[in-house]
């Protein structure tokens, strides 16, 4: 690709690189992450969709040194540095100041025997020595107040147990924001919520991000959170990259199947009731994967070379950047002519149950 | 306050009452412990709930984490006893019924739930689990109650050859098939789902729900249908309703409730589900609430969403508001609240006149000066 050639011009905050992840097991190698490369720009929103065991969460949890035991190749650049070949102090300086994140269940990730606020002065000191005690726990208490906890003066002293589960992961964005970082990985970090807490959560994010120019990376199985806050929209599927494109063309001139499937199978908001459109089948097993592209068993589109060669990610020609790994025609007209005629053929071959395998 | 009328518009045939609750109360005691609470105080689970489920309908439960919605479920399925009230199943008061005299009842009454990993046992095989509905209720044996459970998933769309298989054998939306295939052997009249596609990928989740929806076509189904996720519950409802700290704030069919919710919290609740569209996203109106839920121990007097509705007054913590039609709905839409929202009203912007005492007011400069240093 022609990736070095731009540096110049263009360098963003994160830029990870042909990333692939596997897992030795019992049963064999899991293959959670295949050749996945994407990048984040300073200030904007990179969203990451797909369903549980895409390879979502174990990507970014590589970027940040959390996935012991696997085996990893490619690279990921945070400005500039590769992550992956720095010795464990130096990375320390990088993850926690530089790189946040924040988790789907706050109640697991914060200590329940330890106050709120201690253990935001205690992350601020491991990183900061010219902070003192009294000094952190003023900025503990700003820090809350920024993310919209009421009586932060009182509330530092609460332990976890006390925080209800919205205020409890507006806590752990304090705690990911307290260094200032530039870049903020949040894994899935509103799906325990409810939606009206979700929606406080959402709009602390967006706050934050406008005023301190964080650039975030939002993981979920949540279409809607993308429609809401994501600038770039990556889309993944048995781990790997299958499209890749600007938010609104994502949404709006899709090439993949699987982003078409994952869209259409969404129960319409406000509209009449419809009979859903499911993705045929399960997700494949990470450790035997389809032949071919691995989305060919559920695809309704399926041709034969789906069955023997894995696409490569194409250009989509388009204002964006756009890419998309399937064999379809990348001609927005062309496409759609083959497309019909390919449904045509398999009419009727699909039937409810489906997913029985 | 909600005798509702038959001629409701509603996209299915509905037959009779099926099930009616009338005034349910759920009250869970909590012990007095070491931090020297007294013995009397009660959790307010379920707090006066009046409903009715007509043959053949789908009624939906909306509400977020401790509304009481699934509290309420189990109430119905009476695997809790209820505080006081009345529960009647096609005319039959089974509110008191001890367990032998509800046995008949529960062959009527089944119920899916949420997690298709904690609700089937890992070390049974699939064909023993789903017939035994069968077992406890000494309905057939041997080759006849095998073929009777082959049927049944064979209607869920499992294959019937996978009759001895462990459950771990399954995937996440095919445990879901069997939850469903288990509550359906007996071929039951009313089935509670509670939350029933939570736990699945969307693209399963749309498998299930079509599923469940054939089903009803097909057998005649009733469904209480738990769920937190309002696209889900619009999707698949006749009816809606809202509950807030144990009561119903909002009932009204679909369409009737996500074009025209009367109540400030249904508004709000329905203007925070993110919408997969991002021209839509940009372009609606929020409302954010401030604050969290009350405790349920002790709820807000008057109207339970003062504290922290956008529109709350006087009126609303003296008076404590009637489930009644609003404006000029039809009787079947029904609100609990002194000051309705009209149709086009614009919420995000409302100023509350209740004094600030009385309410959750958001920390000054919260979020909005961002003080940094």
């Amino acid at each position: 690709m022609s990736l070095t050639t731009q540096v110049e011009s263009y360098m963003p905050l994160l830029e990870v690189d042909d990333l692939s992840v596997s897992f030795n097991t019992p049963d064999g190698i899991v293959k959670a992450v295949r050749h996945v490369s994407f990048s984040v720009e300073a200030g904007k929103t990179l969203g990451i969709v797909g369903e549980s065991g895409s390879g979502k969460s174990v990507s970014t949890q590589t970027i940040m040194g959390l996935t012991r035991g696997a085996t990893i190749t490619g690279q990921a650049r945070f400005e500039g540095t590769d992550l992956f070949s720095l010795k464990p102090k130096a990375l320390q300086a990088v993850r926690g100041p530089q790189i946040a994140m924040i988790f789907q269940d706050p109640l697991s990730s914060l200590h329940p025997f330890y106050k709120v606020g201690w253990q935001i002065v205690e992350m601020i000191r491991a990183h900061d020595k010219s902070f003192s005690k009294a000094s952190a726990r003023t900025r503990a208490i700003e820090l809350l107040a920024l993310v919209g906890i009421p009586q932060p003066a009182r509330r530092v002293d609460d332990y976890p147990h006390q925080f209800s589960g919205g205020m409890r992961q507006r806590a752990m964005i304090a705690m990911a924001m307290a260094l200032n970082p530039k870049l903020l990985i949040a894994d899935e970090p509103t799906t325990a919520l409810d939606v009206t807490v979700q929606a406080q959560v959402l709009e602390v994010m967006a706050k934050l991000q406008q005023e301190f120019g964080t650039a975030i990376i939002m993981i979920t199985h949540d279409l809607g959170v993308i429609a809401d806050i994501a600038d770039n929209v990556v889309v993944m599927y048995a781990g790997r990259t299958v499209e890749k494109a600007g938010q609104e063309e994502l949404f709006y001139r899709n090439h993949h199947p699987y982003t078409e499937g994952l869209l259409l199978s969404l129960p319409g908001y406000g509209d009449d009731r419809e009979r859903l459109r499911p993705i045929q089948g399960q997700p494949p097993s990470l450790i035997n994967l389809p032949t071919g592209c691995s989305y060919h068993p559920r695809c309704p589109y399926v041709m034969d070379v789906c069955l023997t060669q894995e696409p490569p990610l194409r250009e989509i020609p388009a204002a964006d950047p756009h890419v998309s790994a399937c064999w379809l025609p990348t001609d927005p007209a062309e496409r759609l002519r083959e497309r019909e005629r390919l449904i045509e053929r398999t009419t009727g071959s699909f039937h409810r149950a489906g997913g029985a395998a | 306050m909600s005798a509702l009328p038959m001629e409701s518009p509603v996209a299915r045939p509905v037959g009779d009452v099926l099930v009616s609750l009338t005034d349910v109360v759920k009250h869970f005691p909590i012990k007095s412990s070491a931090l020297g609470r007294s013995g009397k105080e009660v959790v307010h689970a379920v707090d006066g709930v009046t409903l009715e489920i007509r043959q053949g309908e789908t009624l939906g439960l909306v509400g977020e984490t401790g509304c009481g919605k699934s509290t309420l479920a189990r109430c119905v399925t009476r695997l809790f006893d209820i505080t006081s009230g009345k529960i009647e199943f096609e005319g039959n008061d089974i509110s008191k019924l001890n367990r032998k005299a509800m046995r008949p009842f529960r062959r009527d009454i089944q119920m899916i739930f949420q997690d298709p990993y904690g609700s089937l046992n890992p070390r049974r095989r699939v064909g023993s689990i789903i017939g035994d509905p069968l077992a406890i209720h000494g309905i057939s044996s041997g080759v006849e109650r095998k073929r009777a459970v082959q049927e049944t998933m064979e209607l869920v769309g499992l294959n019937p050859e996978h009759f001895n298989r462990f459950p771990a054998e399954f995937s996440g939306g095919q445990r879901q098939r069997i939850g469903v295939a288990r509550a359906l052997v007996l071929r039951p009249k009313l089935i509670v789902c509670d939350e029933p596609v939570s736990a699945l990928d969307v693209s399963i989740q749309a498998q299930i729900i079509n599923l469940l929806d054939d089903l009803q076509d097909e057998l005649g189904l009733t469904y209480l249908f738990i769920a937190h996720d309002l696209s889900v519950v619009r999707h698949v409802s006749d009816r809606v309703a809202v509950m807030y700290l144990g009561q119903i704030i909002e009932e009204a069919p679909g369409a009737g409730l996500y074009n025209r919710s009367r109540h400030p919290y249904s508004r709000a609740l329905l203007s925070a589900v993110p919408v997969p569209d991002p021209a839509s996203a940009r372009t609606r109106e929020r409302i954010i609430l401030v604050g969290d839920v009350p405790s349920p121990i002790d709820p807000p007097h008057g109207c339970r969403f003062h504290p922290r509705c956008p529109k709350a007054a006087q009126q609303c913590v003296d008076e404590e508001p009637q489930l009644i039609p609003r404006f000029n709905d039809p009787s079947d839409h029904i609100a609990r609240c002194h000051f309705p929202v009209a149709d086009g009203e614009d919420l995000a912007h409302a100023k509350p006149t209740l004094a600030a005492a009385e309410r959750i007011v958001p920390e000054p400069g919260a979020l909005d000066t961002g003080s940094t240093t």
